[in-house]
């Protein structure tokens, strides 16, 4: 590491990685270990992110994969990374030398400076809309399971886990081991389909093995498992008291004549996974629709993305679970500390990782065939169907907005009906209201709607005195967090 | 798409507030007229705006004289439109002097502009707590406007499109302008277009409404107008009960209007909506068409905006936007037939008044057309005024 005299030593790293999951762990692991200054800044009170969430004194019971994370959790300090935990980033901004990562801490602003960034912000639940699914007691799949695995509470006493994508089974598996009755899980999808592509299981039998684990336990539970088949809406008025499920066509219409109401208290829906894509799009970086629908920015073989010094790695380049997010982690730490340091990575390791990451993508890709959301779910939703619930705006008032006042795009809708408008900043309806926006003005999403909805340059709300007071130029950046 | 009748008599490059308000004030003067837009209809500098249309930021000049008319336009074409359907919102403008130095220019200004028919109100530091309780203490008087008003940009634009195709206006979007169509003689005649549904365009006027791009197409024409890019942010707050009530700004945001100065300026200016949230703009920056976001302009609006309402440094910042205003070097629109290129008009380059001054600009632009004597004299907009500026 080369440092020039302008720069007091420690108040720039080489290497700001941003979020601490799979990705992150490993990009920030695996840079420090060549030897480069390393900074992992993240939301979260602790390590881990969504995958390995968990609470303070838990050692792992319900985790895959928990002895990696032990290992990089162990690396993260023996290496020397700074790790700073409860930091809300909010922009990064490019500088002449670099990078500056603005975030809050308890408010207050904290600034950290780096030549390169690695961005890891991971994904969340992706929601469809369905009548009822704004009543207390629907929650997304992966809000149950941070319930569970991060406080050790059900969100329920009867569940029905509903949407489509593996995810949906550990869910399920989860809370059954917990105790909790998982009254059906309704796999909108049917994914027999995932057999049409042999190279692609035989290259990830481990992870089909887990998969079947996931089943095996529901079986024991006694929970059933039906494919073609969702919760098409909720009800209840304080708390939810019941849904209705139906069989789905291919398109997922309603097969007619096929719906049933179920006794549940809650809802746990996921329909695969929306990318935090931010900061990617804050420093511009090309992005592109990818497989499953969502936008993704674009890296190289080398994990970088299309503006000099920015490496992007896990779901925000492509969803693919947190085996490929470590991968492809690992592979932007190497790089970066390179690019960074001049410490070249070992050319065995970095070739088993391309192996590793080829495999990875391959099996991601044959998920995301073999669960598509086709767009027969917009069948569900009534006139009143709430879409944004940040500001209240309805699928009717979406559709009025292209058909009486002739938007032709989501964001023009965004600025007509106000959908995206409100605190989440479109985060849980922007795939919705693109979707539906495409389909009413004949048409399928191109990524420049997605971008449309997804593009914030503030990525989490601070105050406006915390903004005006700027960079917080005590010694903060020096130190350990 | 054709027209089966006739070529139209009018036809409006660009979907944005001005293009949209000249398309309404045409159809309603019994013309018929295409629209082509390139993008969405909004989508360039009018979804970047607050909307504002004031009469108390412009000094005693032509500017003056067309906000003044323009603030009477929209108030009856939200009527015709109805109100809340735009958003229309008479909400009062109030200035705030922060020295006894600012607050005597005021006064000066506020006389002037009663002069022209504006109704300003020289107020102190207690009747400025009266109308904005939650403003600084450090306030030493100011000016309140009653005429001032607003309308939600994008949806004001939308209806104005709305009711012109209800009279017959056909709006083609996605639909940029590659070329002029010219006659013998050299009048315009029409556009190409890169649409193949729409190759060309032909009409007996062709209107140059193209917002901060309208420098670009006057090129293409042969008749150019220095219409530039002056860059801006707004910030918005999370949703608020209505705590500012009108929309507050410093006395310092009148020199920056009329500035001519390269590189940053801002002055702040701080507004509630309807839909609770509180809207901070407005900076100017000539940086050309970067997108990029610059913490220190937003630094400052933050701070200028907590120097004015105190309160707001505990309130969250939810998102910002940014666009470009489109201004020429004297900051006067170009309304207007253009000599140098008959058939051509220009209804361009208002900078950051582009919705409050669209109003009068369609209106002065269809008595034009049509014959009748303009309700104000557009010889201080004309479009060759800046090449006699230069000779």
């Amino acid at each position: 590491m080369t440092t020039s005299p302008a720069e007091r030593p420690g108040t720039r790293y080489d290497i700001a990685v941003l979020g601490a999951g799979p990705a992150g762990l490993a990009a920030a692991v695996a840079a420090a270990g060549q030897g480069a200054g390393t900074v992992l800044i993240d939301a979260g009170a602790r390590p881990g992110g969504q995958y390995w969430r968990h609470r303070e004194g838990d050692e792992g019971a319900l985790h895959h994969g928990w002895g990696h994370f032990r290992r990089l959790r162990r690396g993260l300090s023996a290496h020397g990374a700074d790790y700073r935990p409860g930091h809300c980033v909010w922009h990064v901004e490019r500088t002449e030398a670099g990078f500056t990562v603005h975030a809050t801490r308890e408010g207050s602003p904290r600034t950290v400076r780096a030549k390169a960034v690695i961005v890891a912000t991971g994904a969340y639940d992706r929601q469809l809309p369905f009548p009822g699914w704004t009543t207390p007691g629907v929650f997304t799949a992966g809000a149950v399971q941070a319930l569970l695995k991060g406080h050790g509470v059900p969100a329920g006493r009867r569940i029905a886990v509903a949407g489509t994508g593996p995810f949906l089974l550990p869910v399920a598996a989860g809370l059954a081991e917990a105790g909790v009755r998982v009254v059906g899980v309704f796999e909108a999808g049917l994914p027999t389909a995932f057999g049409r592509h042999p190279l692609a299981t035989l290259r990830n039998l481990p992870k089909l093995a887990e998969g079947a684990g996931y089943l095996g336990t529901l079986l024991r539970h006694r929970v059933p498992y039906r494919t073609r088949t969702t919760v098409v809406a909720a009800h209840g008025t304080a708390t939810v008291t019941g849904a209705t499920v139906a069989r789905l066509d291919q398109r997922w219409r309603i097969v007619p004549g096929s719906t049933r109401e179920i006794d549940c208290d809650t809802v746990a829906v996921g329909y695969g996974f929306t990318p935090q894509t931010e900061i990617p799009l804050q420093l511009g970086c090309a992005m592109r629709r990818d497989a499953d629908g969502s936008l993704v920015a674009r890296v190289d073989a080398r994990q970088r993305a299309s503006v000099d010094g920015v490496y992007v790695a896990g779901e925000a380049c492509g969803v693919g679970g947190a085996q490929l997010s470590a991968v492809e982690g690992e592979l932007a730490g190497l790089h970066a500390a390179y690019a960074t340091t001049g410490s070249a990575p070992d050319r065995r390791r970095l070739a088993g990782l391309l192996r590793r990451r080829a495999a990875q993508r391959s099996f991601a890709a044959a998920l995301h065939r073999a669960y598509p959301v086709p767009d027969g779910w917009q069948t569900w939703l009534e006139r009143d169907t709430t879409v944004c619930r940040c500001e209240e705006v309805t699928a009717g008032a979406i559709r009025e907005a292209v058909d009486d006042l002739g938007a032709t795009d989501p964001r023009a809708v965004k600025l007509y009906a106000r959908p995206g408008m409100g605190l989440c900043q479109g985060r849980v309806c922007g795939y919705a209201t693109t979707c539906l926006v495409a389909r009413a003005t004949g048409r399928r999403p191109t990524a420049d709607d997605l971008r449309g909805m997804a593009t914030r340059p503030i990525a989490h709300p601070l105050t406006l005195g915390a903004l005006a007071a700027g960079d917080d130029s005590g010694g903060d950046d020096s130190g350990g967090g | 798409m054709t027209y089966p009748s006739s070529r139209p008599d009018v036809l409006i490059v660009g979907a944005g507030v001005v293009g949209a308000a000249c398309a309404y004030a045409c159809t309603a003067a019994g013309l018929r007229v295409a629209v082509v837009e390139r993008g969405a209809a909004g989508g360039g500098t009018t979804s970047a705006g607050e909307g504002n249309i004031l009469v108390s930021d412009k000094e005693p000049g032509p500017e003056l004289d067309l906000a003044l008319l323009s603030s009477r336009r929209w108030r009856e074409i939200s009527e015709d439109l109805g109100g809340g359907t735009v958003e229309y919102e008479a909400k009062g403008g109030v200035v705030v002097a922060g020295s006894r130095e600012t607050a005597d220019g005021l006064l000066r200004l506020t006389a002037g502009q009663r002069a022209r028919g504006v109704d300003a109100v020289d107020i102190g530091p207690g009747e400025l707590s009266e109308l904005e309780p939650r403003v600084t203490r450090q306030a030493v008087g100011g000016a309140f406007y009653p005429q001032d008003a607003q309308v939600q940009p994008m949806l004001a634009t939308a209806h104005l499109l709305r009711r012109a195709r209800q009279r017959g206006a056909v709006v083609h979007t996605g639909t940029g302008v590659v070329g002029f169509v010219r006659d013998r003689r050299g009048a315009v005649t029409g556009v190409r277009t890169d649409s193949a549904e729409v190759p060309v365009v032909s009409a007996r006027w062709v209107i140059n409404a193209a917002g901060t791009w309208a420098g670009r197409l006057s090129r293409l024409a042969g008749a150019p107008v220095p219409v530039l890019p002056r860059k801006g942010y707004v910030l918005v707050t999370e949703p608020l009960p209505r705590v500012v009530r009108h929309k507050v700004y410093t006395a310092e945001y009148l020199a920056n209007v009329a500035s001519s100065d390269a590189g940053l300026e801002t002055s702040v200016v701080v507004e509630g909506t309807r839909a609770g949230t509180v809207l901070i703009g407005a900076s100017r920056e000539r940086v050309g068409f970067d997108r990029g976001v610059s913490l220190p302009v937003l630094r400052t609006l933050a701070a200028q905006a907590i120097g004015l309402f105190p309160f707001l440094a505990d309130v969250l910042l939810l998102r910002s936007y940014l666009g470009f205003r489109p201004y020429c070097p004297d900051h006067l629109p170009v309304i207007g037939a253009d000599p140098r290129a008959p058939g051509l008009l220009h209804a361009c380059g208002h900078e950051g008044a582009g919705v409050g001054l669209a109003a009068a600009t369609g209106h002065l632009l269809a008595q034009h057309l049509t014959g009748e004597r303009p309700d104000l004299d557009l010889t201080p907009f004309r479009p060759d005024r800046f090449e006699e500026a230069t000779a």
